[in-house]
């Protein structure tokens, strides 16, 4: 006979590196993970260059006037800054120049005046931060002839009444969201969603291709099932960290070049750790339980309905995370769900993102999940065992966890 | 070379009420070609799954050179399952070297053996297409090569006959008896009788989970009736019924074909067709595989079974 080539023997680590690396390079190698990946950053990065459109128009607002209403002006730009505006203010010689440049959007508005009242000429409508900016403005000028009427000195007065402001003392310090901070950690609850839907049902699905190319029984003569489930899931899970990593740093890079992102590269930094740490824990806990979940199941048509159950617990966290945090960042009951393991994964790194999580909570959540996944692991891997090799009609839940 | 039998001892399981195997046992010896047959659902792919670890029996053991087998053991055997099985979207190579890397073989001597098989089972030119694209043949091929590629001290193939064309049957089977040669023990399951009775040394026939019948065909047809033909035209009907070791006779067109007791003396019904006039054929047949396999079936067939099959 020829000579035997030497068999080695196959470890744990061996064999689940092998399954581990046939995921990773037909993965990797896919149009479809390719196109999802380059979608995604084109999107980020799109998203990244619209918010600088559009935050470009709001910088700032051109008034123009007439001569005759010079000293209204010049009061402006300090009455904006009061109400939190900016505005530019520019000579106009006359009202017809005036109108044309308003109507032209060279300016956003013309300050004239009619019988003595202020009054503010707009192409359609007036900017609400503006409109408050001139009512304060017309106040102002009110204010100041009544204060010269009773011999006053307007200067004196403004001084004076600006420099009074109520003491307040808080209890508790208020943690200060900026805007930024909401806008990265909705951004971070919808990219650490789509990648656990994304790779989570993958896993799914793959566990069915297997299973209904048949091709698991070859493999099963060779490997043990928790090696096939465990090579399978850490495959996968690479090729999503690999993806999430690429959409997150493109993210954050055309964040600080378009320069929408003012934090401190370290807070940047921080927010894409945090979501990897979070992609990883919540990627294990789901894949597991959705490994399990695809192997009842013979056929791709039947993948969603076999895995609704868990992946139901994904999408109520992100709903409740998107529709709630934005608007009420420190929100009770998202402080609740965000140290629930099932909804941890989506809730905590939108949570973090924005900032303003107390350590513990932080940690509590963190070791919750990381307890979870081995529970998880040894119960999926109990019911894929069990259902694997069986194919035909779906099996149910309770023969999969019956002992073999 | 060190290689010993397969040994399926006293094997059984059960699905719930129904017993799929019961005390199934028998050894296939190194360079021993073994055909398993039986009807659907006798249990021979129960077994198969059983000696590949893919299942587990309720008792009894599968041994191998005498140890009881283990998942590095199972790794040297080649299998082919009856539910063929490759990933659809995965390029044909790409497949078989994964394959052979999980039996333990290194990359590059899992290349070289995969290149090798495709190139002896002629799919060589389609070394880099995905499984799918490839004809249903040429799938068989590959599936083939894939109990092929590390070399196995042990075959077990489930139908590795099914869904072959002529050309890719000879080819199977030269491929089996070479590996026989190289002292492998092959054990395959087929419906076509034919090919195991040309191929096998040793058949096991199974039946409702049991094996009624194991041995070589010659040992299996010893005790059984033998049977004569005689084409003798001008002999009259009934002409042989009352020689002595004849116990049944049926005569189509010319031909007379006669049941004989063991031992009964063809030459005296030889003497007798001549004495009727010319004979233009007289031969021995042995039975076939097919009729020993119905005959041990029915033989072993309860009143219950034979009213379905009547049904």
């Amino acid at each position: 006979m020829s000579a035997p080539q030497a068999a080695a023997d196959l470890g744990n680590g061996a064999a689940i590196r092998l399954v581990a690396g046939r995921e990773l390079s037909t993965r990797l190698r896919s149009k479809a993970f390719r196109i999802v990946t380059l979608v995604m950053v084109i999107i980020v990065v799109a998203l990244c260059i619209v918010l600088k459109l559009i935050s470009g128009t709001s910088s700032g607002s051109a008034v123009g006037y007439l001569p005759a209403e010079q000293a209204a002006a010049a009061a402006l730009p300090a009455v904006a800054k009061s109400t939190g505006q900016t505005v530019h203010i520019q000579a106009v010689p006359d009202e017809t120049t005036g109108k044309a440049q308003v109507r032209s959007g060279d300016l956003d508005a013309l300050l004239t005046h009619d019988n003595g009242r202020l009054t503010v000429i707009v192409k359609k409508d007036i900017d609400a931060g503006l409109r408050s900016t001139m009512d304060q403005l017309a106040q102002q000028i009110v204010f100041d002839q009544q204060i010269t009427q009773l011999g006053g000195n307007p200067a004196q007065v403004r001084d004076a009444s600006s420099s009074a402001t109520a003491n307040v003392t808080a209890l508790e310090k208020p943690f200060p969201y900026q805007s930024q901070q909401l806008i990265l950690g909705i951004a971070a609850g919808i990219l650490i969603y789509v990648s656990l839907l994304l790779h989570g049902q993958a896993v799914a699905q793959g566990v069915v291709e297997e299973k209904s190319s048949r091709v698991v029984e070859l493999l099963l003569a060779t490997i043990r099932p928790w090696q096939l489930m465990a090579g399978k899931v850490l495959g996968i899970g690479i090729v999503g960290l690999i993806q999430i990593l690429v959409i997150a740093i493109a993210g954050v890079a055309a964040g600080l070049a378009t320069k929408i992102l003012t934090i401190s590269a370290s807070a940047a930094v921080g927010t894409v750790v945090w979501l990897v740490v979070w992609y990883l824990l919540g990627f294990f806990m789901y894949a597991v339980v959705l490994a399990g979940l695809g192997a009842l199941v013979s056929r791709q048509e039947d993948v969603g309905s076999a895995v609704a159950p868990a992946l139901v617990f994904l999408i109520v966290g992100y709903v409740l995370g998107v529709s709630i945090l934005p608007g009420d960042p420190s929100n009770r009951l998202m402080e609740i769900l965000s140290i629930i393991p099932a909804f941890a994964p989506t809730v905590m790194p939108m949570r973090l993102a924005m900032g303003g999580v107390p350590p513990w909570e932080a940690i509590v959540s963190v070791v919750l999940v990381a307890a979870l996944i081995p529970l998880l692991i040894w119960l999926a891997a109990r019911i894929y065992r069990n259902a694997v090799l069986r194919t035909g009609a779906r099996v149910k839940l309770s023969q999969a966890l019956r002992p073999a | 070379m060190a290689h010993t039998g397969l040994e399926i001892d006293h094997v059984s399981k059960r699905y719930g009420d129904v017993i799929a195997l019961r005390d199934m046992t028998f050894e296939v010896r190194p360079g021993e070609l073994f055909g398993f047959v039986g009807s659907n659902g006798a249990g021979k792919t129960t077994t198969m799954r059983i000696a590949l670890g893919v299942l587990s029996s309720d008792a009894g053991q599968v041994r191998w050179a005498g140890q009881p087998i283990t998942l590095d053991t199972r790794r040297r055997i080649g299998y082919m399952p009856e539910e063929r099985g490759l990933y659809p979207r995965m390029k044909v190579a790409e497949q078989l070297i994964y394959l052979a890397r999980l039996h333990g073989l290194s990359t590059t001597a899992a290349t070289r053996s995969v290149d090798a098989w495709l190139e002896r089972l002629g799919v060589a030119g389609r070394r880099d297409d995905e499984v799918i694209k490839l004809s249903l043949g040429n799938q068989q091929r590959v599936q083939l090569a894939a109990a092929l590629v590390h070399d196995p001290h042990i075959l077990v193939l489930d139908e590795p006959f099914s869904g072959l064309d002529p050309v890719a049957v000879d080819v199977m089977s030269q491929v089996l008896l070479e590996k026989c040669a190289q002292g492998v023990p092959c054990v395959f399951s087929s419906h076509q009788l034919d090919l195991v009775e040309r191929l096998c040394d040793r058949v096991g026939i199974v039946r409702a989970g049991h094996l009624v019948a194991c041995g070589a065909i010659d040992e299996l047809r010893a005790g059984g009736t033998e049977q004569l033909i005689v084409a003798a035209p001008d002999a009259p009907l009934g002409w042989a019924d009352d020689l002595p070791g004849v116990t049944g006779s049926h005569r189509d067109g010319d031909t007379t074909v006669l049941e004989l007791k063991p031992g009964a003396d063809d030459q005296a019904v030889l003497r007798a067709a001549l004495a009727t006039g010319p004979v233009h054929e007289f031969a021995r047949r042995r039975p076939s595989l097919t009729e020993l396999f119905r005959n041990v079936v029915t033989e072993h067939t309860d009143t219950t079974v034979h009213e379905e099959r009547a049904a």
